[in-house]
Order: C-alpha cells, then sequence, then structure tokens
C-alpha cells in the first residue's frame, strides 16, 4: 500500500462495537435533544435545491421538487437542521481523522483497478446513491440508523434492500475492491 | 415528560443549529473511527471480509433503540413528539435496492463520503458530485417518479404496530437478533479469512 506510508503510521480503526456504541449514544442524544434522528442527502438536497435557484430560479420556484427544499423564501433554505448536522460531519471525521494520522490524499480502491476506473466507479455509485436516497425519502443515515432505532417499517425494509441490492451486484464489482 | 427538549421548547431554532452542528461533529467522529471515511473497509463488508459496517450499524442501532426505550418507559422521552417518517413501501425498498447498488459500486454513503472527504480521500469527493447529479437527476424527473414515489403510503408505522406485539418485545427480539448476527458475522470473517489463507498457500 504505497498511499498511506509518508509520515507517521495511521492508527488503526476501533473496535466495530465501540464506535457503534458512540454512534449509537450521538443518534440517542439527537432523539433526546431534538426529538429526530440524523442524516446526511437532506443536506445535499439542499444544496442542489438552492443550486438550481441560483441558476435557473423561475425553473426551481416551479418544480415541485426543489421547491419544497428552498421554502416560501422567508428563511435561507441553507439555514436547515440537516445542513449544519452534515457541516459538523465534516468537521468531526476530519477532527477524528488528524488525531489518528488518518489524513491522506489518496484515492481508496482495490490493486486491479485504475486510479481512472476507480472515479468513474465512485461517480456511478454516487449518481445512483443520490438517486437512489430520494426514492427512498432518506439513506444510510436518515432511514436505515435513524428510523431503525425507531423500528419504522419502512426503514427496516429499506435497510434489507440495501444489503441485498449491494450484495447482488458485488461479485461485478470484485476487480474494484479486490 | 421532559424530551425532546425541543419540542418542550427548552431552546429556539437558532440554538438548535448549533446543536445540529454538535451532533453532527460526533457523528462525523464515531464514522472516522470505525474507518467508515475508507471505501475499501466499507466494501469488505460485501466480500465478507470486514463486516464492520453491519457491526458499527447494529450496534448503533440496538443503543439509540434500548435508550429510547428505556428513556420513554420511565417516562422522560415523549415518543409521541418523536418524528417517525411515514412509509412509503414499494418506492423505499426500490430505492434501498438503488442505493445498494450504488454502495457496492461507488463504496460509500452520503455520511461517509463526507467523513471520507475530510480525510482527503479524491473518490470520496468524486463520490459526493455523482450524488449531488443524481439528487438533481431525481429532481429534474420527478415529475414522472412522482406517482410511483407516491405510491404504496402505509402512513406512519412501527414494527410493534405492524405486527401487533408489544414494543418491548420487538426490542428484545432485535437484541437477539443483533447479537445472534455478530456471533455469525465474527465466525464468517474467520473462515473467509481461513480460505483465504488456504488458497494462497
Amino acid at each position: 500500500m504505497k498511499d498511506i506510508t509518508h509520515g507517521a503510521s495511521p492508527q488503526p480503526y476501533w473496535n466495530p462495537y465501540i464506535a457503534g456504541l458512540g454512534l449509537g449514544l450521538v443518534l440517542l442524544a439527537s432523539y433526546v435533544i431534538m426529538g429526530r434522528g440524523l442524516g446526511a442527502s437532506g443536506a445535499m438536497t439542499s444544496l442542489v435545491a438552492v443550486g438550481v435557484d441560483a441558476v435557473a430560479p423561475a425553473h426551481a420556484r416551479t418544480s415541485e421538487f426543489f421547491a419544497e427544499y428552498l421554502g416560501d423564501g422567508t428563511k435561507n433554505p441553507l439555514m436547515d437542521w440537516l445542513v449544519f448536522e452534515v457541516l459538523g460531519v465534516f468537521v468531526g471525521g476530519f477532527i477524528s481523522g488528524i488525531l489518528a494520522g488518518r489524513i491522506r490524499l489518496t484515492t481508496e480502491k482495490g490493486p486491479n483497478i485504475s486510479t481512472r476506473g476507480r472515479l468513474l466507479f465512485a461517480f456511478a455509485g454516487g449518481t445512483l446513491m443520490g438517486i437512489g436516497a430520494k426514492l427512498a425519502r432518506g439513506c444510510t443515515s436518515g432511514q436505515a440508523l435513524t428510523g431503525g432505532a425507531v423500528l419504522n417499517v419502512g426503514s427496516w425494509a429499506f435497510m434489507m434492500a440495501v444489503f441485498g441490492g449491494a450484495y447482488m451486484l458485488a461479485y461485478f464489482m470484485r476487480r474494484q475492491w479486490q | 415528560m421532559s424530551a425532546p427538549f425541543y419540542k418542550f421548547g427548552l431552546f429556539g431554532d437558532n440554538v438548535s443549529l448549533i446543536l445540529a452542528f454538535v451532533i453532527g461533529i460526533g457523528f462525523g467522529f464515531f464514522l472516522e473511527r470505525a474507518g467508515f471515511g475508507n471505501a475499501r473497509k466499507l466494501a469488505a463488508q460485501f466480500y465478507f471480509t470486514d463486516l464492520a459496517v453491519f457491526k458499527v450499524m447494529f450496534t448503533a442501532i440496538v443503543t439509540a433503540m434500548l435508550g429510547i426505550f428505556y428513556l420513554s418507559w420511565i417516562g422522560y422521552l415523549d415518543l409521541s413528539l418523536v418524528y417517525v417518517s411515514p412509509t412509503y413501501i414499494v418506492p423505499q425498498v426500490v430505492g434501498g435496492l438503488i442505493l445498494g447498488f450504488g454502495f457496492v459500486i461507488g463504496g460509500y454513503c452520503p455520511g461517509t463520503a463526507a467523513v471520507s472527504i475530510s480525510t482527503g480521500r479524491y473518490d470520496g469527493m468524486v463520490f459526493l458530485a455523482g450524488v449531488i447529479a443524481g439528487i438533481f437527476i431525481f429532481g429534474e424527473a420527478f415529475p414522472v417518479v412522482k406517482e410511483f414515489y407516491a405510491s404504496t403510503p402505509m402512513g406512519i408505522v412501527t414494527l410493534p404496530q405492524l405486527l401487533n406485539l408489544p414494543y418491548g418485545l420487538i426490542v428484545f427480539l432485535v437484541v437477539a437478533m443483533a447479537i445472534g448476527g455478530f456471533a455469525g458475522g465474527t465466525w464468517v470473517e474467520k473462515y473467509v479469512a481461513a480460505r483465504k489463507k488456504g488458497a494462497q498457500s
């Protein structure tokens, strides 16, 4: 692994049960403090809606989908709970990464694929993820974790489908990872 | 009853945004600690070599689920004020499948991509650009997909309500399932590692 040898070697990742406990307590705190769980794709949707509004305001306002995220114009759509939460995710990830010596400008991939190929797959996968998250009304954070903890039926069905979908395609993607 | 604090008016919208930022820091911190800023670590879940995704996710779900259950049981947390999103079963299953495809192709999900970006991963940055593109495509296609998106509504429904079983029993079953899954998962990891070793020698 030539990509992680400059500077000090990174610390190992935490035991998954300890990290999961921490994550669960953060989720619980969100429910106790706010009465709602976590999210990620919702904040990205606000960003897209604001972008569309900046380029083509008339189009954004008449779009049923984007208009919902833009609100009635009385407040800035980026002054949103999920937007601030996701900004925190970036900061929290950076704090953890720098404390563990894990900040690296690199591309994560298996040995059998070029960087260019990996980035193409990253973009394609991201696009599918964006479409899927909107259709499902949330992503791994907003549906699986958040809805999972309150035993939401749709969230549990969604979670099974996510694992099912990923395992279905895993064989065809093995060259990228193994 | 004194929680959720926000619903009981302990603070206003501006403070809620600061709290959102702080909660997000905690979320991002533990995602990175778990190794979820690294697409190879996440994708390993789907090749049975490292089931950290399953273990972390279910530990988190069980932790929060038990906390919510006990805090509501002792009368501290008012469950009727907790937001549960309505179920639209078919579009959510189809969306989940598409998202699962995206996960194994792209290597991240939206939250983990954020953490990968803040730790310098180029693939995470490109992945997020893809997510933005996907959301834009969905938004533009919304008039066409709207009917499907709003189909099979079941309202706000939880597993205890659907199965007509006590809340506490479902909580117990999920905990039992998770513990069984952790034991099974660890066994699978060892089995795959041993088989790989055998194939190399």
